[in-house]
């Protein structure tokens, strides 16, 4: 009798054992997976990024080396684009601020022909306004690269080759769709009644944009506006095509014309990505959760 | 938004539809100006610079000699095909690998927040500054990747950009690698929204693992993978960087896909119609996807 029990009870505990040393099995598996995916994402992310770095801290002429390491890190050429101090980055400064003009710019009008648009259309409901987010839907879908060669002749003839503006003016054509749809999605959460007893109260239309709808939009306006400024510093085709003069060149345009040349100044050309990429990484992280949020809600839902 | 403002809202909803009934035309002389005021700017802009550009593109690629010129180009035959190919691979691999990531980074942990943080940077960083970093990367003497292969496995690389279809091949990786981070942040938005007892409740009905995602999560998520499947073939098919900068359409103009050919032809050739041409001979292709997208878009209710 006692015997029977003892060997149940043994048979028992052995079964959970097994149970719990299978449980500790898949659970080790699992992370073990984790950590081999988990280094696998790191690396594959960081490569082109580390490259960028290695090469950015060689010493001048010591590009064409095989190591995988910086061997003796040298800030050297950092040092040169920030004095320019090569004969390729003699305007650097001035570009950097032609980027950064543009960007600004960019973003204002962006987010003040957007937000007009979308009270038009959300908030006061003017008749026909879907004819309007159809536009706006419509350019979001056209690929911008396939209308550049009708807009750079369309810009010859108006004589505004070189100048900033014209960026400006097709940048300001393809971002702003995107800020009609993330406005008029967010203006959803706020109730119309808002609208409504400002108007009873009195308060014309202008009143009630300034004094209510913007400042209730104000998230929206952030993810709208560092979407505006980053797409902006980063385009570089329209950049390519309108803007070929030194004076009036952008970062992109610069660095992709070191590509051009014969004796590329490798070093020079990884700092000068380098600091060409920091703005827009600080901005991204900086406003990760607002942009994340717009970018789900007009990225896709439109 | 806090829970009782969330109540108000909804209430307020309600109330909304009734409102609207009334509102309906309702608009008041001075009011109706001040709202044509408020359109006026972003439609100007509209006709200005993008319906103007579309107008005058389609007459300068009118020309049917034009299409006979281009389709003659050895050039361009090869272009189409690369397109194909980078269409088909960029779009579809990185749409899947976003998607398997996508359910990776939703493991709980501190862990995957780092991990996140650094699997998004190649989307954070311009896309110049990382594909000027690729195209030296893929140098066959002095490159990082062939440097690598020999100290670690003591391997000579090839010349990566050298011939059409390793250059073809790491402009799909690159753009692979630039944009899946953007995609798989849409996608995990998507699983986030997927509310919590949805997932509770198959759990405990035994749908965990593989049958969780076949039959709960995928279900909920086909409809903005589609989406984001046709948005990503668009933004594709206008991608005009990774080209440029990873392979530069070389060797001998082999890797050429239609968006660079287009700005090839127009302004290295000095031949603004066949780039235009070029372009257009795309438009099979685009309009119907257009046409698709917008339909989803406006009456998308992708819940994210």
């Amino acid at each position: 009798m006692s015997t029977i029990t003892v060997g149940a009870r043994l048979e028992a505990s052995r079964a959970e054992s097994r149970a719990y040393s299978q449980a500790r099995r898949r659970r080790y598996l699992s992370g073990l997976g984790t950590a081999v995916l988990s280094a696998a994402i790191v690396v594959w992310s960081l490569g082109p990024i580390y490259n960028m770095v290695l090469i950015s801290l060689e010493p001048e002429g010591d590009v064409f080396t095989d190591h995988i390491w910086p061997r003796i890190p040298s800030f050297e050429s950092f040092w040169g684009v920030l004095t320019q101090g090569h004969w390729y980055l003699e305007h650097f400064w001035h570009q950097f601020g032609n980027s950064f003009f543009i960007g600004m710019m960019v973003t204002f009008f962006a987010l003040l022909f957007g937000s007009l648009t979308s009270f038009a259309i959300g908030r006061m409901r003017i008749r026909h306004g879907w004819l309007v987010s159809n536009a706006a839907l419509l350019t979001y879908v056209i690929p911008a690269s396939f209308l550049s060669i009708p807009f750079y002749r369309i810009m010859q003839n108006y004589g505004l080759a070189n100048n900033p503006w014209s960026v400006i003016a097709a940048l300001v054509a393809f971002a702003t769709p995107y800020a009609i749809f993330v406005f008029q999605e967010y203006g959803r959460s706020i109730p119309i009644e808002v609208d409504e007893s400002a108007r009873i109260d009195g308060a014309s239309p202008p009143q009630v944009y300034l004094r209510i709808y913007l400042p209730l939009m104000a998230p929206a306006l952030v993810a709208v506006g560092t979407y505006a400024l980053l797409l902006a510093w980063n385009e570089y085709l329209y950049q390519f095509l309108l803007l070929s003069s030194k004076s009036s060149m952008t970062v992109p345009v610069a660095l992709a014309q070191f590509l051009s040349s014969d004796q590329s100044p490798w070093n020079y050309m990884m700092a000068t990505a380098i600091i060409y990429a920091a703005p827009p990484v600080a901005i991204y992280y900086a406003f990760r959760r607002r942009m994340a949020a717009g970018l789900t809600m007009g990225g896709v839902k439109g | 938004m806090n829970g009782t403002s969330a109540v108000e809202v909804s209430r307020f909803a309600l109330r909304r539809r009734a409102l609207s009934r009334s509102f309906r035309g309702g608009l008041k002389g001075g009011e109706y100006t001040w709202a044509l005021a408020f359109v006026v700017p972003y439609v100007a802009v509209f006709l200005a610079f993008v319906a103007y550009p579309v107008v005058y593109g389609l007459w300068m690629g009118s020309d049917a000699s034009l299409y006979r010129e281009l389709f003659a180009d050895p050039i361009y035959q090869s272009s189409v095909v690369n397109t194909a190919l980078y269409l088909a691979l960029g779009v579809n691999v990185k749409m899947f690998l976003a998607l398997l990531l996508s359910g990776f980074f939703m493991r709980p942990g501190w862990w995957m927040k780092v991990l996140l943080l650094i699997f998004v940077l190649p989307w954070a960083v311009p896309q110049i500054s990382t594909f000027i970093s690729i195209h030296w990367m893929l140098n066959g003497e002095w490159g990082f990747l062939n440097n690598v292969l020999y100290k670690l496995f003591h391997v000579e690389g090839p010349h990566w950009l050298n011939d059409r279809w390793t250059a073809l091949g790491a402009v799909i990786v690159s753009h692979i690698w630039k944009w899946t981070p953007f995609w798989t942040l849409i996608l995990l938005a998507g699983r986030m929204a997927i509310p919590l007892e949805i997932r509770d409740t198959a759990r405990v009905d035994g749908a965990t693992g593989l049958r969780g995602f076949v039959h709960i999560t995928f279900p909920l998520l086909a409809n903005l993978y589609l989406i984001c499947t046709l948005l990503s073939t668009i933004f594709l098919l206008g991608d005009f960087n990774a080209v440029t900068f990873v392979s530069g359409g070389g060797p001998a103009n082999q890797t050429h896909v239609l968006a660079t050919l287009g700005i090839r032809d127009a302004f290295e050739i000095a031949n603004p119609r066949l780039g235009v041409a070029a372009v257009m001979s795309a438009l099979p292709m685009v309009i119907p996807l257009v046409i698709i997208l917008m339909r989803k878009l406006r009456t998308a209710e992708v819940q994210v």
